[in-house]
């Protein structure tokens, strides 16, 4: 009897365990603890050229991670990129004349959107609309412009 | 034309017994699952199993897990290190256990610990004709005892897989954050921040529920299928391993392809 009990402990040892780890790589290791995805507000800009944008990539107001962008699409009336913006319902207090930029995350690295806080006194809600945005910088666009530049330079 | 008929001879008498053994597999697998409701009845039945099956793996399955980690974490801060980008350890170490390694490497284990012994325990009880005993008590062998072995095998290794990359990405923060000075803070902030529930943890367990599945009724299905003799309980033992071995890598890759392949 006792052997049975010893056997049937160590099995519920186990399975603690097991489930332990479960939720050590939920909450540790993935996503889950920082992010709360799906609770906030959805609001829309339009750029001219969004880069390499993407779909979960961080949008920050003065650095700090305010939400994520959740749908890229294209509008084929303007040519302009639709991005949908989902910021946390904690964050709602952002003026709607609010600045929405394009930015890299050092040279090479991932891009993201950054807000410059306006100075309106109507706040953004759902659906809200971006009306300030500025496009990505596209690193052969800025070498042909200097390179023009450079051109021109030369033939005065 | 002796030898021609005798070619085509031997040729059709393999592939029809391929054919039988693949439908034999999948008739016991069948009425493996059915015999789901014994487990219901008999709860102690699967509580002994996961305790030959899950409990006695634990030790090796973390330290394999943490040892497996800290190589990640060696390994990727040298790679890393040639970029610049040893703040990315954390993730590259997280996302190769959870995706692949943690499945793979606790499946393949699996397979050496705890299938090749579930073949020689299946196998010695059909060679001692155990199993005929039963059958001639009217008790079902396969609900009574092979049943309980694979709802063990399936339940044990998501948990083991689980426990191996939890080791292995506490592996890789000893390393890496211990021993080779990446920043604490960098190292899980970064982790988190790509590591995505569903995409790569719950596909991660998906993959280690069917690698559990496959494990553990390769594993009975050549004991129980086995010739009984030293030499066929030899044989099975080691068809449990190398099929085992093959099945994990050749779904794995199918399952990726289809999970992370977009």
């Amino acid at each position: 009897m006792t052997q049975s009990r010893n056997l049937e402990f160590m099995v519920g040892i186990f399975v603690a365990a097991g489930i332990v780890a479960l939720f050590f790589l939920a909450l540790q290791v993935s996503n889950l603890g920082t992010v709360s995805a799906g609770e906030g507000y959805n609001v829309e800009a339009r750029f001219d050229n969004i880069g390499g944008v993407k779909v979960k990539a961080p949008v920050t107001m003065a650095g700090v991670r305010v939400g994520q962008v959740t749908g890229i699409s294209f509008d084929k009336e303007t040519f302009e990129a639709v991005v949908t913006l989902n910021i946390d319902s904690q964050y709602d207090q952002i003026p709607d004349d609010t600045f929405a930029k394009i930015f890299t995350a050092g040279l090479l690295g991932e891009q993201y959107i950054g807000l410059d806080a306006g100075g309106s006194d109507v706040y953004l809600e759902e659906g809200s609309r971006l009306q300030l945005t500025q496009s990505a910088l596209v690193l052969e666009e800025v070498i042909g412009q200097f390179l023009f530049s450079k051109a021109q330079e030369g033939a005065e | 034309m002796r030898v021609i008929t005798d070619y085509f001879i031997n040729l059709g008498r393999k592939v029809i017994a391929a054919l039988e053994k693949t439908g034999r597999g999948h008739m016991l697998f069948l009425k493996m699952v059915a015999g789901f409701d014994e487990i219901l009845r008999r709860p102690s039945l699967l509580v002994r199993q996961l305790f030959y099956i899950g409990v006695l793996s634990v030790l090796l399955i973390s330290l394999s897990g943490f040892f497996v980690g800290m190589v990640l974490g060696l390994q990727g801060y040298y790679t890393l290190s040639q970029f610049g980008a040893e703040a990315s350890l954390g993730v590259m170490v997280a996302a190769s256990l959870v995706r692949e390694l943690g499945p793979v490497v606790t499946a393949l284990l699996f397979a050496g610990r705890a299938g090749s012994a579930l073949t020689a325990e299946i196998g010695l009880m059909k060679a001692t004709e155990q199993l005929s005993g039963l059958e001639m008590m009217a008790v079902n062998p396969v609900r009574r005892v092979l049943t309980p072995r694979m709802f063990g095998g399936v339940v044990s290794m998501p948990l083991l897989a689980a426990m191996f990359s939890m080791f292995g990405v506490l592996g890789g923060w000893f390393v890496g954050v211990g021993l080779l000075g990446v920043d604490d803070g960098t190292y899980w902030s970064q982790m988190q921040g790509k590591i995505d529930l569903h995409e790569d943890i719950y596909n991660g367990v998906i993959k280690s529920v069917v690698f559990g599945v496959v494990c553990t009724w390769i594993a009975l299905f050549e004991g129980y299928d086995s010739t009984p003799t030293s030499e066929g309980l030899s044989r099975a033992t080691t068809r449990t391993v190398v099929h085992s071995a093959f099945a994990i890598l050749g779904l794995d890759f199918i399952l990726t392809a289809m999970m992370f392949g977009e």
